[in-house]
């Protein structure tokens, strides 16, 4: 199956929660937003949410700025 | 003379120095300048993780979140839907619901969209959101941003990254007068002198980045600052002699020798 991650096309060989795809991502899930089909996701609720097919999801962190 | 606390929605800071995370040759060195700054509030930008490219270092292992206060902007906004999604995310990420709101509206100069910042502000006021805009140096643009519930407003100097200096000293002093929350001037900046002068003006606190970041010596540039808000502060406090076109002899005139 493949989503939408962060505007690029992504491969998953099947559905995953979103705490998941961070973990395959190498992704500390304490320094991330993120969006799912334009919704932010709860951080409580990341293993409750389900990736599939044609969604689209956006992770985002904190990067320097002024 | 003790200075009046620095307050920003019911939240006390200890320095009237706001510093900034980008353009900093690294990491380490940011974290160094930081410290030396004595800011307790620093800006970050909300930006989407590297997918491809997991092994660049995280920002948040060079800032101690127990010593200096998130600010996430929204910087790189052209529209109010852009920057209120921006600030949406990133109130998810630091967990707090402050928000330094850009709305840019020309490239070049990195102006701000006035009428996308209001509707903006106002929306992410209903939400609960602590809105810190950035905005042009326009005491009536200042003052609807205030009706919309601003927690400060945040004029500018001058363009980013521009260092030139407060550039129309005289609106920020009418900011100053109208503003009924903290006034910030933010951007522009370029050396310590501008800091003080924005501080002499009545600013409540100054917010930079390139300033410091782009210095040979970023450190230096910190300490420089801090010093330079606090010079600036303490002036504004003392209450300035007023400006006169001739001289008035500090010497006695009385008791010259030979007269």
């Amino acid at each position: 199956m493949v989503i939408t991650l962060n505007g690029e096309r992504f491969e998953l060989d099947q559905p995953v929660s979103v705490v998941e795809l961070l973990s395959r991502l190498d992704i500390d899930p304490r320094r991330v937003a993120v969006e799912h089909n334009l919704t932010i996701i709860k951080r409580h609720t990341f293993s409750d949410v389900i990736v599939a097919e044609g969604d689209t999801v956006e992770i985002v962190n904190f990067v320097g700025g002024g | 003379m003790p200075d009046t606390p620095f307050v920003i929605a019911g939240r006390t800071f200890t320095s009237r120095l706001i510093v900034g995370t980008g353009k900093y040759s690294s990491h380490a060195v940011m974290a160094q300048a930081h410290a030396a700054s004595g800011a307790d509030m620093v800006t970050v930008a909300v930006r989407r993780v590297n997918i491809s490219d997991r092994t660049k270092e995280s920002l948040l292992d060079y800032i101690d979140t127990s010593k200096f206060f998130l600010l996430p902007n929204t910087a790189g906004c052209y529209s109010a839907d852009e920057a209120i999604r921006t600030a949406r995310l990133g109130r998810e990420a630091g967990l707090s619901n402050w928000v330094k709101l850009e709305v840019i509206g020309d490239e070049r100069t990195l102006f701000p969209d006035n009428e996308e910042l209001i509707v903006a502000t106002r929306t992410l006021v209903k939400e609960g959101f602590v809105v810190l805009p950035y905005t042009n140096d326009d005491p009536v643009v200042c003052r609807k941003l205030e009706d919309a519930g601003a927690a400060a407003v945040m004029p500018l100097g001058a363009p980013i990254g521009s260092g030139l200096g407060i550039q129309n000293v005289n609106n920020i002093r009418i900011i100053r007068e109208f503003a009924r929350v903290p006034l910030i001037v933010d951007a522009g900046v370029g050396t310590a002198s501008d800091a003080a002068l924005a501080m002499e003006l009545g600013a409540d606190g100054v917010l930079m980045n390139t300033a410091i970041a782009g210095a040979r010596d970023a450190v230096a540039m910190a300490e420089a600052m801090k010093l330079a808000v606090r010079a600036g502060r303490l002036a504004y406090s003392a209450g300035r002699i007023p400006r006169k076109a001739y001289a008035t002899a500090s010497s006695p005139v009385e008791g010259l020798v030979g007269r």
